[in-house]
């Protein structure tokens, strides 16, 4: 089957930047995208679980997007305003999409 | 003091005190035991709804006076003012530096919804009234020390982030537990008393066991706290996080005395003053103040102050209100 190049984006960030981070994605053009829960995890501020957080302050979500190799750029710089200051992670990897033109 | 010894053992021992301990011990010795995210959520949006909806009954069936408007006006200069004295008790006993102070600060001028409702609890249970529209203090209570914090940080240091935003203010003002708060208080005043006994089975007798269950879950959650973040705790920081109560209930006491409160509404005052927010706080300073260390602010309100308040704090409170008041 014919399949197609793209770029798929992971930024995990802390609950309370969500809103700012799809703002800012939306923003630059990126409509699609997909943000999934962490459960928990460890990092330079030290472990953390999504049980029993009674303040939003803690959580982290993950916002995945697959976007075209040329707009990269373009959403790695919005994504870098709201991030910068903030806990977080942001990765691309590459990947195949079997539909070019939703992307 | 025979009476207040009295009072602290009799809270000590009271179901609610109990289950948040149980979460603290299993928490401390690592259980797995766990209160699903979302019963935790739906809890605390039913202590919300109860409290306010009593509080707004409350105030339907006694009145309003001109001591609602001054008492709300006395709530947002505490939370104001609470943040400044904690940044210079900070400043004095620990060596913490200006962000991290001024994020601290900002949780001990806002308040904790949790021990108000226990506070409550235990002036029901003891048959001492209080005013019902404290209810709406506390929701006033809740954003104007977060503004004080950023008006600290940035009098020192004007490039120290952004702030302040109207995205976070509104996030600020309109977050769930001040709505949920706010607006069950606003329904239990239109709809009064006979609202009240609509659902009085489900809002009023069920309350002291789901707050048992819900403190359970406060239990285990400040015990997480203490484990991942006891490191941050310095002798100058656990000595805050006990004086800085004491300090702020004594500041509501006599706002309180000054407001003209009966003794109910004047232990919730200093209850009010004495606690420090783990909700709405955290999550601002994680917008406003990224920078600042949020294991020592989470610590601190839920691991310390928290407990502090919870089990010697309101006996306290209520016997110096008492023996000041003559209540």
């Amino acid at each position: 089957m014919q399949t197609y190049k793209a770029k798929r984006v992971e930024i995990t960030i802390e609950n309370v930047m969500e809103s700012r981070l799809t703002d800012a994605l939306r923003g630059a053009g990126v409509t699609g995208y997909s943000v999934l829960p962490v459960l928990g995890g460890s990092g330079r501020s030290g472990a953390w679980s999504r049980s029993g957080q009674v303040s939003r302050a803690q959580g982290m979500v993950q916002v995945v997007c697959i976007i075209k190799p040329e707009r990269l750029d373009a959403l790695l710089d919005a994504a870098f305003e709201v991030v910068e200051r903030h806990i977080g992670v942001v990765s691309v990897v590459d990947c195949d999409v079997l539909r070019a033109e939703r992307f | 003091m025979s009476e207040f010894l009295s009072l602290a053992g009799q809270n000590l021992l009271s179901p609610i005190i109990l289950s948040f301990a149980l979460g603290l011990m299993a928490s401390l010795a690592r259980s797995d035991l766990n209160v699903p995210e979302a019963v935790a959520k739906g809890m605390s949006i039913y202590l919300l709804f109860a409290i306010g909806f009593k509080g707004g009954a409350s105030v339907a069936s006694y009145g309003l006076d001109a001591r609602l408007g001054f008492s709300l006006l006395a709530g947002v200069i505490l939370s104001a003012l609470l943040p400044i004295i904690a940044f210079g008790l900070l400043k004095a006993m620990t060596g913490m530096n200006r962000l991290d102070a001024a994020a601290v600060a900002a949780h001990y001028g806002s308040i904790s919804i949790v021990t108000f409702v226990a506070a409550t609890s235990v002036l029901e249970g003891r048959g001492i009234p209080s005013e019902g529209y404290m209810v709406a203090v506390a929701a006033a209570m809740e954003a104007p020390a977060i503004l004080s914090a950023l008006w600290l940080i940035s009098r020192s240091d004007g490039d120290s982030g952004k702030g302040m935003d109207s995205a976070l203010m509104r996030e600020i003002m309109l977050n769930g537990s001040i709505v949920l708060l706010v607006g069950a208080f606003a329904i239990g005043w239109i709809t009064g008393e006979e609202g009240l006994k609509e659902i009085e089975s489900f809002i009023v007798n069920p309350f002291k066991g789901v707050l048992c269950l819900f403190l359970l879950d406060m239990g285990l959650v400040a015990g997480r706290g203490l484990r991942g973040g006891g490191g941050v705790l310095t002798r100058g920081v656990l000595a805050f996080g006990v004086l800085m109560p004491l300090v702020g209930s004594l500041i509501g006491l006599g706002a309180g005395m000054l407001l003209g409160l009966s003794p109910g509404g004047v232990v919730l005052m200093m209850v009010l003053s004495a606690s420090a927010s783990y909700i709405a706080v955290p999550a601002a300073m994680r917008v406003a103040l990224p920078e600042a260390n949020p294991s020592l602010y989470l610590t601190l309100s839920l691991g310390v102050t928290f407990p502090f308040n919870l089990t010697i704090g309101i006996p306290l409170y209520v016997g110096i209100a008492m023996a000041v008041t003559g209540g």
